[in-house]
């Protein structure tokens, strides 16, 4: 790469993480190959991608420029992306007047806020994304993010746990299920769940939104409701504070559910607010043995009182999974997720591809995501006008679920006077036939119509699927006019009054030639075509 | 054989051609009910030819006509492709209507029969509507055969003031019906008849140019009828039960096949008839003045699909004439084995109307040993779509299409279609992005679930399972 004059395009930069254990790193070799074609240009530090399996070199190949430290990153970089929130060090090496992009969280760090409005900064949240768009859910990192970690969650319960997942039947005997029991169905929730479906664990769910439970059924697991009714959607995708009375019942159920589960996964956070403590002490004792819990809510405090954050402690002989780092612990993964993520927002920031990144407020995603704006703070964003609140699924409204007759013709009777009109014209036609035909013609007559009758009975019998070879068969069977030609042929009054035998000889023969060919050629062409339904 | 014995033989035909339409209700009993259906026409024909109305010197002429005919039947059913059953049965229905005008001429020539007052306008009423109804019959299913073959176009001929003529064609027909009856000699009465004949024969022909290569399924339910009631005509004609019974049992099960497909594709059966797509008037398919489909079509390779049959859990193929034209069912029935091997569960959804007769899908794939209890009907399949991750639409397009239950405007508006939107994955295999029959775009194309494999059906199928048994 050349790196001589400053080209047209920003820069953008991706420094090591520095957060302690921190894998993940905001940027792949992939999505920089996509970056550059906007027009930037991109910088890495050395050795940034190292813990997520991303090398320098592949780096270099993508045609990013790898810079040794730190301090040339920042100090080269117009914008920089990052996964954590920067520390103070970090900030201080920022440019003056530079763009961040990356995970903020500005109500838990206000001091961060005041470092970056010192720098001038620009500065986008990803965690501050109007989730509720349903354009921006392309750069929603925090749903990318913890279905990664609800992923995670399992394959660390399954290492802590002793047994299989799936029931088996081995020589050996019997293997029962492990029963799993999940809190929240977030996204994390969701991922965890069908995870664990996935391995063949019996799972249960349970969230305070009701409107999740179908989402939980379709990824296999089982809804289980607390036995009280209150509506805990509290926008934006997250739940709510319920009532007292609810979480006595709440209470309640997990307690039984965690006699029963080998496993809990506890998801459940509510914005700004530490996590609400659903596994209490007195529960865990009451767990067998050998079971496991992964809190995912660790870093907000915990939904399990027995919680140590970042670690993995045994208690009452149950092992407490605390980790806060789900997620960068599979760090190709969430980095490559995270990363495209990123790219989304950078797309959505420089729409002509000319390598400028400009921020529009004018944007409701973007107005959301920028919480400082060139030194001045912009957070909280105003609320969205017309924010969907439970965000009804549009579905399609059926213009007639009309079901195509099978079976007896049409469905339900027909209206009272719709039928007393055809009865009357039915009435009348024969009304008129009787009046005026002779005996012999209403003999025949009656033939007729009770045989239109019982061909009607018979052919809504028939199955659809063997329509086809119905009209061949009616078709073989309708060469019966043939009866007509026969007794015209050679009667025993030929001959008489003048007949024209030889005339009607000629055309009898040829009708009878005509019927012949349907007759044998329907017959056989219908077995041939019912010789070929199989089983 | 006496003329008992010989009407006792012809209830008992009466009863087995009832036992073989019942037989057909599933395909376990369908082959005995063919064989009932072939039992009881060698016994209504031989109860005939030994019975009081043949003499023994007409049997070396009924002996030579049915071995004539017979052979010719016999080759036809053995090479025909099951593909081209639609036209062997429009070929078929032709036969029947052509056998009726000659009986009924032949019946009025013959001066044997003598009888008077109103038994004679009777007689000569059911000569005049039988020789009606086999001339119509005779021209239409020709004219469906051709359309059928390819060898005349499937557009809608519409001659300016068609409903007109076929009007004045009627009451010509009603005014040398009058004509006919009042003639007191057979030659006297011969004009008339010819002309009618005639003006039935134009008038088969004119209904049939002026409908559409997809309402053609319609079409040959409906001859598929009046073969039948050509058969009942000529019972009258000739006072004979059977025929009567046997054109009743043949009309009624046609008249039902056309209800079936007109509520299949939620048209009126007058409206079908009268030719053209759309109301009675016969204006041409407008297109839905509902917005332009919006998005893009995503399309995809034979080898991502085959990925993505290969990835699911449960498939269903939704077939259309596309797949008879490509005659590409052995191939479906080759991935859907490859498929089943695997585990993956494997389902046809058939449309009432998809092919050019009832039923003409199942056939298909019947002849392609695609075993019929994964084959279901429309309204069997249409709730499991949402549990199917792929389904693949081969060469069908309007009986797909959404805008018939979410846009009410559309011209095909409240026809029952498979909501194949549903499943997780649509892949339509098409050899462009035109639209279907009724000139309607399908915004099932550009829904974001939907994936497009262009080409031809019979050669991307092939790659399909190319790269599945890889």
């Amino acid at each position: 790469m050349q790196t001589g004059p400053t080209p047209a395009g920003q820069r953008i930069g991706v420094p090591r993480e520095t957060f302690h254990g921190e894998k993940r790193v905001a940027t792949v070799p992939d999505v920089v190959e996509k970056l550059l074609k906007l027009g930037f240009t991109v910088a890495v530090e050395s050795g940034a991608g190292d813990a997520a399996h991303c090398s320098d070199d592949a780096y270099r190949a993508a045609g990013a420029e790898v810079l040794p430290d730190a301090r040339a990153l920042w100090a080269a970089s117009d914008i920089v992306l990052k996964v954590r929130p920067p520390s103070s060090d970090e900030v201080a090496l920022m440019r003056e007047g530079g763009t961040l992009i990356g995970f903020v969280w500005p109500a838990q760090n206000p001091d961060l806020m005041q470092q970056l409005t010192a720098r001038n900064a620009t500065v986008l949240a990803i965690d501050c994304l109007p989730r509720t768009l349903s354009r921006a859910q392309k750069m929603d990192a925090l749903t990318s993010t913890a279905g990664v970690s609800g992923y995670r969650a399992v394959i660390e319960a399954a290492n802590a746990f002793g047994r299989y997942f799936n029931g088996q039947i081995t020589a050996a005997g019997k293997v029962p299920p492990a029963k799993v029991f999940i809190a929240g169905a977030g996204v994390a929730g969701l991922a965890a769940i069908g995870t664990a479906a996935n391995l063949g664990a019996i799972v249960r769910a349970n969230d305070t939104r009701a409107e999740v439970a179908d989402q939980v059924k379709s990824l296999g697991g089982e809804f289980v409701k607390v036995d009280f009714e209150e509506e805990g959607s509290g926008g934006g995708g997250y739940a709510k504070v319920m009532s007292e009375g609810f979480q006595a019942a709440q209470r309640q159920m997990y307690a039984t559910q965690a006699k029963d589960a080998d496993i809990i996964i506890t998801t459940a956070l509510i914005p700004g607010k530490p996590a609400p403590k659903l596994i209490t002490a007195e529960m865990v004792q009451s767990m067998k043995p050998g079971s496991v819990i992964v809190d995912m809510a660790a870093e907000q405090g915990g939904n399990c009182e027995l919680t140590v954050p970042g670690e993995a402690v045994v208690r009452h002989g149950v092992t407490i999974i605390g980790y806060t780092d789900l997620a960068s612990r599979l760090a190709k993964q969430s980095s490559t997720l995270y990363a495209t993520n990123l790219l989304r927002l950078v797309e959505e920031l420089c729409k002509a591809k000319d390598g400028v990144a400009a921020v529009n407020m004018e944007d409701e995603a973007i107005r959301g995501l920028t919480v400082i704006k060139e030194g001045a703070i912009t957070w909280p964003a105003p609320p969205l006008k017309a924010a969907p609140v439970s965000a009804p699924k549009p579905a399609a409204t059926p213009v007639a679920e009309k079901k195509v007759g099978h079976g007896h013709g049409s469905s339900g009777p027909l209206p009272a006077k719709k039928l007393a009109i055809i009865f009357a014209v039915v009435a009348l036609a024969f009304w008129f036939i009787g009046a005026y035909a002779p005996a012999a013609f209403l003999g025949h007559f009656t033939v007729f119509v009770l045989a239109c009758f019982i061909g009607y009975m018979v052919v809504w019998n028939v199955t659809p699927a063997l329509h086809t070879p119905l009209m061949s068969v009616t078709n073989a069977i309708s060469s019966i006019i043939a009866i007509g030609a026969l007794v015209q042929i050679a009667p025993p009054e030929a001959g008489m009054n003048g007949r024209p035998d030889g005339l009607i000889l000629w055309m009898a023969f040829a009708a009878i030639v005509l019927t012949a060919i349907n007759m044998f050629g329907g017959f056989a062409v219908t077995r041939r075509m019912l010789a070929m339904f199989r089983k | 054989m006496s003329q008992s014995l010989a009407t006792v033989a012809y209830l008992g035909a009466a009863i087995l051609f009832i036992l073989s339409l019942g037989g057909l209700s599933n395909p376990e009993t369908s082959r005995r009910g063919n064989l009932f259906g072939m039992v009881g026409m060698a016994l209504a024909v031989l109860a005939t030819v030994f019975g009081p109305r043949v003499s023994p010197a007409g049997m070396a002429w009924i002996v030579g006509a049915l071995v004539i005919g017979g052979g010719i039947g016999l080759y036809a059913a053995k090479v025909v492709k099951m593909t081209q059953m639609p036209e062997l049965v429009a070929l078929m229905h032709s036969l029947v209507g052509l056998a009726a005008c000659l009986v009924g001429f032949a019946s009025y020539v013959d001066t044997s029969i003598q009888l008077q007052g109103v038994e004679k306008t009777i007689h000569e009423v059911e000569i005049y509507v039988g020789i009606l109804i086999g001339a119509v019959t005779f021209s239409g299913s020709l004219i469906a055969f051709g359309k059928l073959n390819g060898k005349i176009g499937g557009k809608p001929l519409l001659l300016p003031g068609r409903h007109w003529l076929n009007l004045a064609g009627l009451l010509v027909v009603i005014w040398f019906g009058k004509e006919f009856l009042a003639a007191h000699d057979v030659p006297s009465g011969m004009l008339p008849l010819i002309v009618m004949t005639v003006i039935a024969l134009l008038f088969g022909i004119h209904m049939v140019m002026a409908i559409g290569g997809a309402d053609m399924p319609v079409v040959v339910s409906m001859l598929n009828s009046y073969s039948g009631w050509a058969a009942a005509a000529t019972g009258f004609m000739l006072s004979n039960d059977l025929l009567i019974v046997t054109g009743a049992l043949v009309g009624s099960s046609g008249a039902i096949l056309s209800y079936i497909m007109c509520s299949a594709m939620n048209r009126n059966f007058i409206s079908v008839i009268a030719g053209g797509f759309g109301s009675g008037g016969g204006t041409p398919a407008k297109k839905g003045e509902a917005a332009e489909p919006q998005g893009e079509a995503v399309p995809v390779s034979s080898a991502e699909t085959a990925e993505m049959l290969r990835e699911a859990k449960s498939v269903i193929i939704v077939p259309g004439y596309g797949m008879a034209v490509a005659q590409a069912q052995h191939t479906v029935y080759e991935i859907t084995k490859t498929l089943r091997d695997k585990g993956v569960n494997v389902r046809f959804g058939i449309h009432p109307v998809a092919g050019r007769m009832p039923g003409h899908m199942n056939v298909l794939l019947a002849e392609a040993k695609v075993p019929y209890d994964i084959v279901m009907e429309m309204d069997e399949i249409n709730d499991d779509f949402p549990d199917t991750d792929v389904v693949m639409v081969i060469g069908a397009n309007d009986i797909v299409n959404p805008s018939a239950l979410e846009d009410p405007s559309s011209p095909i508006a409240g026809m029952p279609v498979l909501e194949v939107w549903r499943a997780k994955t649509s892949i339509v295999m098409k050899r462009s992005m035109a639209s279907g029959y009724a000139g309607v775009d399908n915004p099932l194309f550009y829904k974001e679930n939907n994936r497009m494999l262009f080409g031809d059906a019979k050669k991307m199928l092939d790659e399909v399972l190319g790269a599945l048994k890889d």
